[in-house]
């Protein structure tokens, strides 16, 4: 078992001594590494003197912390450093490691005070994120390049591809959907009834469920899904595709990557998100149509409230944004892929990077569409 | 006579403005066997990203048959990339398509022959790397060297007349590294290709190198070229002689 070492401090005028002994290795030195250290910070020097002559095992974790010792030394200026007791053996691998090791300074952060880290922190941050901002415009512009270059010469478009994405993004993802919509429409409809009860009010609940699900949480609720689902799945296969090298193949092949990978997956979530928010909306109407029934209505007066109270304005309005938010869902989670670096957590990074910057984008559009709406008073 | 395919002049390599390798200027003669050699992260496979147009140096041009890699756009740019093939370290293929997808993808994209065609086509090369039969099989199916071999299948897909290889025999054992060097020799001499081959494995180098570059970290520089069987005798580069006669630093210097 490891002998700690242990440390006598001695402080004479000529010089700061230290005298070890037992073992010094790395189980050893970590009862005296901080002692040691924080004395030659306190410490006026003028010198060091090491003792070593009462030490049992030498290592190299021990020639490192008293070469780390000698640096501290040098580095405040002290005139000299003696270093006594050690056997040939052990003196030659101290001398090894000093020559070894970086240079001073090397690896250390650079102390400014807490004020300063907290400035350069928000600094780099704001940096990373304009560069991020900007590289994201840049994207887009050049999907939005492919989409149209494409729409010129729809030959060029992977169909085989888009219908094998929509598939996955879009057929698929149906289950899930319905769950949350009916989910959703079944609780907001009971939450909504208890109150509305108490004024016989209780059918008006079919106009909350209609309007709700048509105009905000058919679209945002599916497209969050579908940020979770597939803005997560692009930019895992792509990063994949990345660290494979296989976006490089595409490259020198002469093969564009946007037209190549990311076009098929806009225009498949461009065109699934808003069929899928349709049934969505239908879904969710029906869990709302399960608490009005349970409350003694029949489902035809729930129908008429619906359709009666919901105009085509209110579901076109609704559906516009779903071609939007499957643009940006694509987009995102394709951008995240392609910005994937290297390590064995970049394409988790990545997809998590995908989820996060699509479900603000949504928010965010799903504000700017809101206000906009008001103001042409849709 | 001999003619130059590839010239690269004054290339400063590296990422943004840093460069870790400054003013290269060496000629590939047309046919020829080419590596590029160095240590570990010295840039050998910076260098070659620039010259297959993937990622642009800090200055310097690259000439293939003439004509710029680096300043080229547009359909000059994909002209340029038709008379080259690129197989990579980790060989690249597309995980998602057969073997005989990955080699069709090219000749699909680039060609107007009809499906039949660019299947014969297909599986005509994947005879000359030794993979026929295998066509089948998804690339996570392979063994490391089928993987090597599909890779420079589809490198030759549309009969480029220069091949880069990033570390061919990275990862195999002897056996079918040497088997891989078989190929590229083969195919050197049955199909005319010239091979740019990036790698450090001395075995490979002494076996199928027509000439040799060396680059060092140090120097940011290209150290020794020529014909490796020179090199590994001429000891004016202490550097270049211990590398190619496996003698670290610590050893007797010549």
């Amino acid at each position: 078992m490891t002998q700690p070492a242990s440390l006598t401090i001695d402080q004479t005028d000529s010089a700061l001594v230290f005298a070890f002994s037992g073992h010094l290795d790395a189980g050893g030195i970590a009862g005296v590494w901080e002692r040691a250290c924080r004395r030659i910070k306190k410490a006026g020097g003028p010198a060091l003197a090491i003792d070593l002559s009462g030490i049992t095992y030498f290592d190299t974790a021990g020639a490192a912390f008293i070469a780390h010792l000698e640096r501290m030394a040098r580095d405040r200026n002290w005139k000299k450093t003696d270093i006594t007791g050690l056997d040939p053996d052990a003196f030659s691998l101290l001398e090894r490691i000093r020559e070894r090791h970086s240079e001073p300074g090397h690896g250390t952060v650079p102390s400014g005070g807490a004020l300063r880290t907290f400035v350069e922190n928000k600094g780099r941050f704001l940096g990373d994120f304009l560069y991020d901002a900007q590289t994201f415009i840049a994207f887009l512009g050049e999907i939005f390049w492919a989409f149209v270059s494409s729409l010129v010469h729809p030959g060029r478009i992977r169909w085989g591809e888009t219908l094998r994405v929509a598939e996955r993004a879009g057929a698929n993802a149906l289950p899930i959907v319905a769950l949350i919509s009916f989910i959703v429409g079944l609780v907001m409809a009971f939450q909504s009834a208890i109150p509305m009860k108490m004024f016989g009010a209780e059918i008006y609940v079919a106009n909350l469920i209609g309007l709700a699900m048509v105009r905000e949480l058919g679209p945002l609720m599916t497209a969050i899904v579908l940020a979770g689902r597939s803005a997560s799945a692009f930019a895992a296969e792509i990063g994949t595709m990345k660290i494979n090298e296989e976006i490089d193949a595409l490259t020198v092949m002469g093969l564009e990557p946007v037209r190549f990978l990311i076009l098929p997956r806009v225009l498949a979530s461009t065109l699934m998100t808003p069929l899928l928010t349709v049934f969505a909306i239908l879904v969710g109407i029906l869990g709302g149509a399960v608490v009005v029934l349970s409350l003694g209505h029949p489902f035809v007066a729930y129908y008429n409230q619906v359709v009666g109270f919901v105009s085509w304005g209110d579901f076109v309005g609704g559906i516009i944004k779903c071609f939007v938010f499957g643009i940006l869902i694509a987009a995102t989670g394709c951008i995240r892929g392609y910005q994937t670096s290297q390590g064995p957590s970049a394409v988790g990074d990545a997809a998590t990077r995908a989820v996060v910057s699509s479900i603000i984008l949504i928010a965010v559009f799903d504000g700017i569409f809101s206000i906009l709406y008001y103001a042409l008073g849709v | 006579m001999n003619q130059t395919i590839i010239q690269v002049k004054n290339l400063y390599a590296g990422y943004h403005d840093q460069a870790i390798m400054e003013d290269l200027t060496f000629d590939i003669e047309k046919g020829e066997i080419f590596v590029i050699l160095g240590g570990s992260g010295c840039g050998k496979s910076t260098v070659l990203k620039h010259m297959i147009g993937l990622l642009p140096p800090v200055s310097g041009r690259v000439l293939i048959n003439g004509q710029d890699m680096v300043s080229a756009t547009g359909k000059s740019r994909i002209r340029l990339l038709r008379q080259i093939g690129v197989a990579f370290q980790n060989s690249a293929l597309f995980g998602s398509m057969t073997v005989l997808e990955n080699i069709t993808l090219p000749l699909k994209e680039f060609t107007f022959l009809p499906e039949d065609a660019v299947t014969t086509i297909a599986r005509a090369k994947l005879g000359l790397v030794d993979l026929a039969g295998k066509g089948h099989l998804l690339p996570g199916e392979l063994s490391g060297g089928m993987k090597k071999r599909a890779a420079i299948a589809r490198a030759i897909a549309l009969d480029p007349a220069i091949v880069f290889l990033d570390e061919p025999s990275a990862g195999l054992d002897p056996l079918t590294s040497a088997e891989i060097d078989l190929l590229i020799m083969d195919l050197a001499k049955t199909l005319g290709i010239t091979f740019v081959i990036v790698t450090h494995e001395l075995e490979s180098i002494f076996t199928i190198a027509d000439t040799v570059i060396m680059l060092e970290k140090d120097t940011r520089g290209i150290i020794a070229r020529g014909n490796p069987n020179d090199l590994k005798a001429d000891t004016s580069n202490a550097y270049a002689y211990q590398f190619f006669n496996r003698k670290p630093k610590r050893d007797k210097k010549p």
